[in-house]
This record gives C-alpha cells, structure tokens and sequence, in this order.
C-alpha cells in the first residue's frame, strides 16, 4: 500500500517537474530579451536540480543528492555571470 | 520501488504529500515565468520554486530517507540552506542589470534615475547657491 501511494507521488512529481522544466524552456527559447533568457536559464537549473533530488527518492540512493548539490551550486554560479556580464559587458574586470 | 515495501503507512503519506505539495508550487511558479507579461513581474515567479518548492521536496527526501535508513539523515538539508540565500542574490544582481539596461535604452516603463545634471539646472532656475542647497540636506 505504501509502495504504491509513494510510487504514484513520485510519478506525480516528476510529471509536473518535467511540465515545469518545458514552460521554463519555452521561456528561455522565446525570450524576448536577454533578461528573460538568463532568467529561463535559472529556473530551468532549479527545476532539473529538484528533478534529480525526486529521482533520487525513487531510486532510495543518496547519491543523487550530491549531483543535485552540484547542480544547484552551477546554476547559482552561471546566472550570476551571465547577470554581471548584462550589467558591465564583461564577467571579470 | 521493492526496497519500500515494509515503509509505514503513514510516514508514506506525509512523503507523498510534501512531494505533491513541492512539485505542484514549483509548475505554479514556472507557469508564472511562462505567462506574465513583463520582465519585472516575471522575476516574482520562480521564487516559489526556490522557496517552499524547495523546502517541500527536501523535507520529503529528509522524511523519507531518515524511515528508510532508521537513522536521522539532514544532509539535504544543506541544499535548501543553499538555495535560500543564493536566489534571492542572483535575482537581485538580475534585476539591478535588467533595469540598468533599460534605463540606458531609456526605455519609459522604468523610472528613469534623478541625474545630479538636473538637480543643478532646478537650482540654476530657483537663483540659490549650490553650497546652501548641498549642505542643508533637504534632499540626498
């Protein structure tokens, strides 16, 4: 009973989570500026990076835990580049 | 899904349930991203994502792996440590660009900044001395 609760939770999750990776992907693809795209860019990190964490939890393996850590600090990394290279024109002055 | 056929009933709910509640907040806050209009109301959306989407699904990873493993497991926990202080800095430095790229397109959706230019011509206009004006701190 609770395998199949936990299973169809998971399903759930991950269906909405992949939803939600394709809206922030559209929004990255269509813009309309520069902003937008990197703002895409962001949301879509923070969605793969939950993604990973629930399959993680079905697969009840803790190493997904760590590459989802590793996905969270990239993302972090990458969107303040790109918001520091909109703002001077180059990312390391 | 074998290795949980012996989970408590439930323990299993509550998992299921912050999931739900996890993955559902973070498609609202996508969706949000996907439909308003402009860039700045844009920028309010995904936060529900980094906030309560978040929290939602670590707290289930945190409950689930502690009722599988017997023991209290917190390592996720540093993942939302980590992303509640950084989103709200990245989207900071985001919107600071944002609105510096289109006050230098001089675009008239933003308010454009009080340039120190046309407090000095107002004055010119007013017959006061700079020195007075600046020193008496009526305004920044």
């Amino acid at each position: 009973m609770s395998a199949t609760i936990l299973f169809w939770a998971i399903t759930f999750a991950q269906i909405m989570l992949t939803i939600a990776m394709v809206l922030a992907l559209t929004r990255m693809i269509k813009g309309p500026r520069a902003q937008d795209r990197v703002l895409g860019l962001d949301t879509l990190y923070v969605n793969s990076m939950l993604l990973i964490l629930v399959f993680g939890i079905r697969t009840g393996n803790t190493l997904y835990f760590e590459v989802s850590l590793i996905i969270g600090i990239l993302g972090f990394v990458a969107t303040v580049a790109l918001a520091k290279f909109l703002m001077r024109g180059e990312v390391i002055e | 899904m074998n290795h949980v056929a012996d989970f408590p009933l439930w323990m299993a709910w509550f998992v299921a349930a912050f999931l739900i509640i996890g993955a559902g907040l973070t498609l609202i806050g996508s969706f949000g991203l996907y439909r308003l209009r402009s860039f700045y109301d844009r920028i309010h959306a995904p936060t529900l994502g980094t906030s309560w989407g978040t929290a939602a699904i670590v707290l289930a990873s945190i409950i689930y792996f502690s009722v599988l493993q017997s023991r209290p497991v917190f390592h996720e926990i540093l993942i939302g440590i980590f992303v509640t202080i950084t989103t709200p800095v990245t989207f900071m430095l985001l919107g600071r660009a944002a609105l510096y790229r289109d006050r230098s397109e001089k675009n008239p959706e933003v308010p454009a900044m009080d340039s120190p230019k046309s407090i000095l011509d107002e004055l010119k206009l007013m017959d006061k001395p700079e020195s007075v004006y600046l020193e008496s701190g009526e305004r920044e």
